[in-house]
């Protein structure tokens, strides 16, 4: 069953005014449980995909269409948005500028608190999360400020698991930070949606670790979802993903024009290792 | 021609003080190097590697614990240097920071641009010149009299360049300046460095962790626990991707590939960059491998 | 989403009022505020009426808008106008209801003092918000205060300090956003409980964007100590500020426009104001 379904949501920015953008143009997606996978959402800047996100968690509401969460809609009952949150939860951008708290332990409580959750249950969700999220226990009794960037970015990460959100949404959760860090923490997200059985929708601009870390693609142009298939099928569409002003990984590419060289190993090759393994029946 | 080193590090050292619980953390252990005048130099290394710390004692943020440091030949290390011998090294090396918001002064762009060269008592008309032949130079001409608010990041990235470029600086390090932006916005930026560097012969230094932006320097240094770890050419410094893997650090996925391909026994070269030429290295060497069966 | 943010009330145009001297026109809003404020008699209101229709006229701009401008000042207009009505008295009684009396001089007083604020927000509009933008205003005054840095006032300083915060406002104003998304994203409530559950729910949001705005500022610090700020002293300007012939005459005609009040008010007033 679907756990997230979007009916034909549209949505306009500065609604009757000059400056009206329309970011959503009757947009309709069904994404599915855990069990299919991490789902990415591309696009380039201003195609609407941060638009899509917020509205995932009723940050924003549509103006037309409905967002309907587990079988719900989440705006029949719009003074209930609030739990709506709680349930897909969502990682913003640079989401370490978020963090107030005295310590790393408040401020991963924080989410869980607003649902009123108190005692054990709260130090056992956050402890989990702040295991799921990579930081070491020590760190917890540390002022949020004294940790270093990535430390930063795991804690409020964790902030967003420890309201063990049935959808957890993450825009950028890697970005700025080097080789090692974005291995890390995508790695750690993706051990976590197989293990906690969410559903995991990560937002990025980048191809490779797209095509590393997620299963299927969502990939949105000119406010409508163009594109809802695996990666080998969307990276496959080499050329349309460039005429939307979207890049394919460089091992895409390196595949394409090894077929130009005589040496066809597909169109569906999307990470180093498959290339590898394919070039290797040729000899 | 007889090229001369614009910046020379000798021996630098510097350490970030402590707070009272722990020692202080040593950023940059012995660290020299020369970089060439109209050069383009990468400098490369995962988080807390040093790299900023470098950067930031190159623009004179900080100031080096020991060892020599030389901004176009003058040393400033030197204990009686002056404040105007720090000004002038800083009218010839210009920075462009990672967060493009943080480093814009005004609310219109090409006052903004104006902002380096009215500090340096430049006379009015000179400036109005030099302001828009820089913005023309960025290709933010049309963009003169906006608000920087209402740019991308990539174009926010290319004012604080005009910046630079109204300056007539001579060296522009730019400190993980693509960090922020998205990949139109990263090439824009990294299209402008270029141009910077091939057509008007400014020194460019980069400072960045995308191998791909690397790729396109004349030279790699990596950073590593505050110490040069590698120093040589792209194919010189990816052709060990096993080493670059150990400092936390990327290749290519090109040079991945044909490192994987000779690791799996396949006779090819290692320092190729370009997806095409690896391709047909690829191809030529499958057909070679093959015809000798 | 970038929130569309029109700061100040800055009307893009390139009429002869948009075109003055920003330095003159702080001077010439200033002398018309002291001519408004000289008018005592129904004639002199009525020159000055008259010289506000004119100035607007010039600016091409729409007389609507800056009626609307009025909109947030709209209380205190009526609060006056109100004020005046029912506490003044007079010679000639028009209207009386138990203890409240209303006498013709209470009525024209309240129109004059509502035709002065009116006439104060027109002429602000005119010459300063509406035709020039915050940032020539702010080198305006610099410059027309220079004078002062003799007496070691921080003039330049001052204006540094208004261009950042015209420059940041906006981002802030989207930083905010932001982290306030941020924390919703959390669960926080913003909008139910108690006045100091309220409060108290606005710490999440204000702790990040002071940290972010000291951020912003030591990095933008770094940034102009780069780019060789080292104070007022031996800076040049790009733009440099001129009068031409036509501020001249425009202070010229302000000061035409004051005399004339002068002399309606003692010779000719028709009817006097009283305040």
């Amino acid at each position: 069953m679907a756990v997230i379904e979007l009916k034909n949501i549209t949505f306009t920015y500065n609604k009757n005014t000059p400056s009206a953008v329309c970011a959503l143009d009757h947009v309709s997606l069904k994404i599915d449980g855990a069990a299919d996978g991490i789902t990415g959402l591309i696009g380039h800047t201003g195609s609407g995909k941060s638009t899509l996100v917020q509205m995932l968690n009723g940050l924003l509401k549509p103006d037309e269409g409905q967002v309907i969460l587990d079988g719900t809609d989440i705006w029949a009952e719009p003074k209930k948005i609030r739990d709506v949150r709680f349930k897909a939860g969502l990682v913003m951008q640079y989401p370490e500028y978020q963090l107030f708290a005295e310590t790393v332990r408040e401020d991963i409580a924080f989410g869980p608190k607003n649902m009123g959750l108190t005692g054990d249950e709260l130090n056992t969700r956050v402890l989990e999360a702040a295991k799921f999220s990579g930081l070491a226990p020590e760190l917890l009794d540390k002022s949020p400020f004294e940790l270093s960037g990535g430390q930063k970015r795991r804690a409020a990460l964790a902030g967003v698991m420890a309201m063990q959100p049935k959808i957890l949404i993450l825009d950028e959760p890697a970005a700025g930070l080097d080789p090692v860090g974005r291995r890390d923490i995508l790695g750690g997200i993706r051990q976590y949606a197989g293990e906690s059985s969410t559903t995991v929708i990560i937002v990025s601009h980048s191809m490779e670790d797209m095509a590393m870390y997620c299963d299927k693609l969502v990939v949105m142009a000119d406010a409508k979802v163009l594109m809802h298939r695996t990666c080998a099928e969307v990276f496959s569409e080499y050329q349309e993903l460039i005429s939307v002003g979207l890049d394919v990984p460089q091992i895409t590419r390196i595949a394409a024009a090894l077929a130009e060289n005589g040496a066809d190993i597909g169109a569906d090759i999307y990470t180093v290792d498959y290339a590898v393994k394919q070039l290797l029946k040729k000899l | 021609m007889q090229k001369n080193p614009i910046i020379k590090a000798e021996h630098l050292t510097f350490s970030y003080p402590g707070d009272s619980e722990s020692k202080p953390v040593r950023a940059l252990d012995d660290v020299s190097f020369e970089i060439e005048e109209g050069s383009f130099t990468a400098i490369l290394g995962h988080n807390g590697s040093g790299k900023s710390t470098l950067a930031k004692l190159l623009c004179m943020v900080n100031y080096p614990d020991s060892g020599k440091l030389f901004l176009c030949g003058k040393d400033l290390t030197d204990p009686d240097v002056t404040d105007e011998d720090i000004l002038a090294a800083r009218r010839d090396i210009g920075m462009v920071f990672q967060n493009p918001d943080n480093q814009i002064v005004a609310s219109i762009v090409e006052e903004d641009v104006a902002f380096g060269c009215e500090n340096l008592g430049i006379p009015s008309a000179e400036i109005r010149k030099r302001v828009d032949q820089a913005l023309e130079q960025v290709g933010m001409t049309k963009h003169a009299r906006s608000s920087p608010h209402n740019l991308s990041g990539g174009q926010k990235q290319r004012i604080a360049i005009a910046g630079v470029i109204a300056m007539k600086r001579k060296c522009v390090i730019f400190d993980e300046s693509t960090a922020m932006l998205d990949p139109l916005g990263r090439q824009d930026v990294m299209n402008t460095a270029m141009k910077l560097n091939r057509e008007d012969g400014i020194t460019v230094i980069l400072i960045t962790h995308y191998m791909s932006e690397a790729a396109l320097a004349d030279r790699i240094i990596v950073m590593d626990h505050g110490k040069i770890l590698r120093d040589g050419t792209p194919s010189e410094v990816f052709s060990d991707p096993e080493a670059m893997w150990d400092a936390g650090l990327d290749v290519p996925q090109t040079t991945e590939l044909l490192y994987k391909m000779r690791q799996a026994g396949l006779d090819v070269r290692l320092d190729l960059f370009d997806v095409n030429d690896c391709a047909a290295e690829i191809a030529r060497a499958i057909k070679r491998a093959r015809g000798g069966k | 989403m970038k929130a569309d943010i029109t700061f100040g009330q800055y009307c893009e145009g390139n009429s002869l009022i948009h075109r003055l001297d920003p330095r003159m026109k702080i001077v010439l809003s200033i002398l018309y505020i002291v001519a408004i404020f000289l008018a005592k008699g129904v004639t002199s209101f009525a020159l000055l009426i008259l010289s506000a229709v004119l100035l607007v006229g010039l600016t091409g701009l729409s007389p609507a808008m800056i009626l609307r401008g009025m909109r947030p000042l709209l209380f205190i207009i009526v609060f006056t106008a109100v004020i005046n009505i029912f506490w003044m008295t007079g010679d000639v009684l028009l209207v009386q209801l138990g203890p409240v009396k209303i006498y013709l001089e209470g009525i024209i007083n309240a129109i004059l003092i509502v035709v002065r604020i009116v006439l104060l927000i027109v002429a602000t509009s005119v010459f300063l918000t509406y035709t020039t933008t915050p940032l020539a205003l702010t080198d305006g005054l610099e410059q027309l205060l220079s004078p002062l840095k003799k007496l070691h006032v921080p003039v330049h300083e001052f204006s540094m300090m208004m261009t950042i915060a015209l420059r940041f406002i906006p981002t802030l104003i989207d930083e905010t956003q932001k982290i306030m998304n941020a924390q919703k994203a959390r669960g926080a409530d913003f909008s139910t409980g108690s006045l100091l559950q309220r409060a108290k729910a606005l710490i999440p949001i204000l702790i990040p964007l002071f940290i972010s705005a000291f951020r912003r500022a030591d990095e933008l610090a770094t940034a102009m100590e780069c780019r060789c700020y080292t104070g007022g002293e031996g800076r040049t300007r790009m733009n440099v500020l001129r009068s031409t012939a036509k501020d001249w005459l425009f202070l010229l005609a302000i000061l035409l426009l004051g005399t004339a009040i002068v002399l309606l008010n003692t010779y000719f007033p028709l009817y006097g104001l009283t305040l």
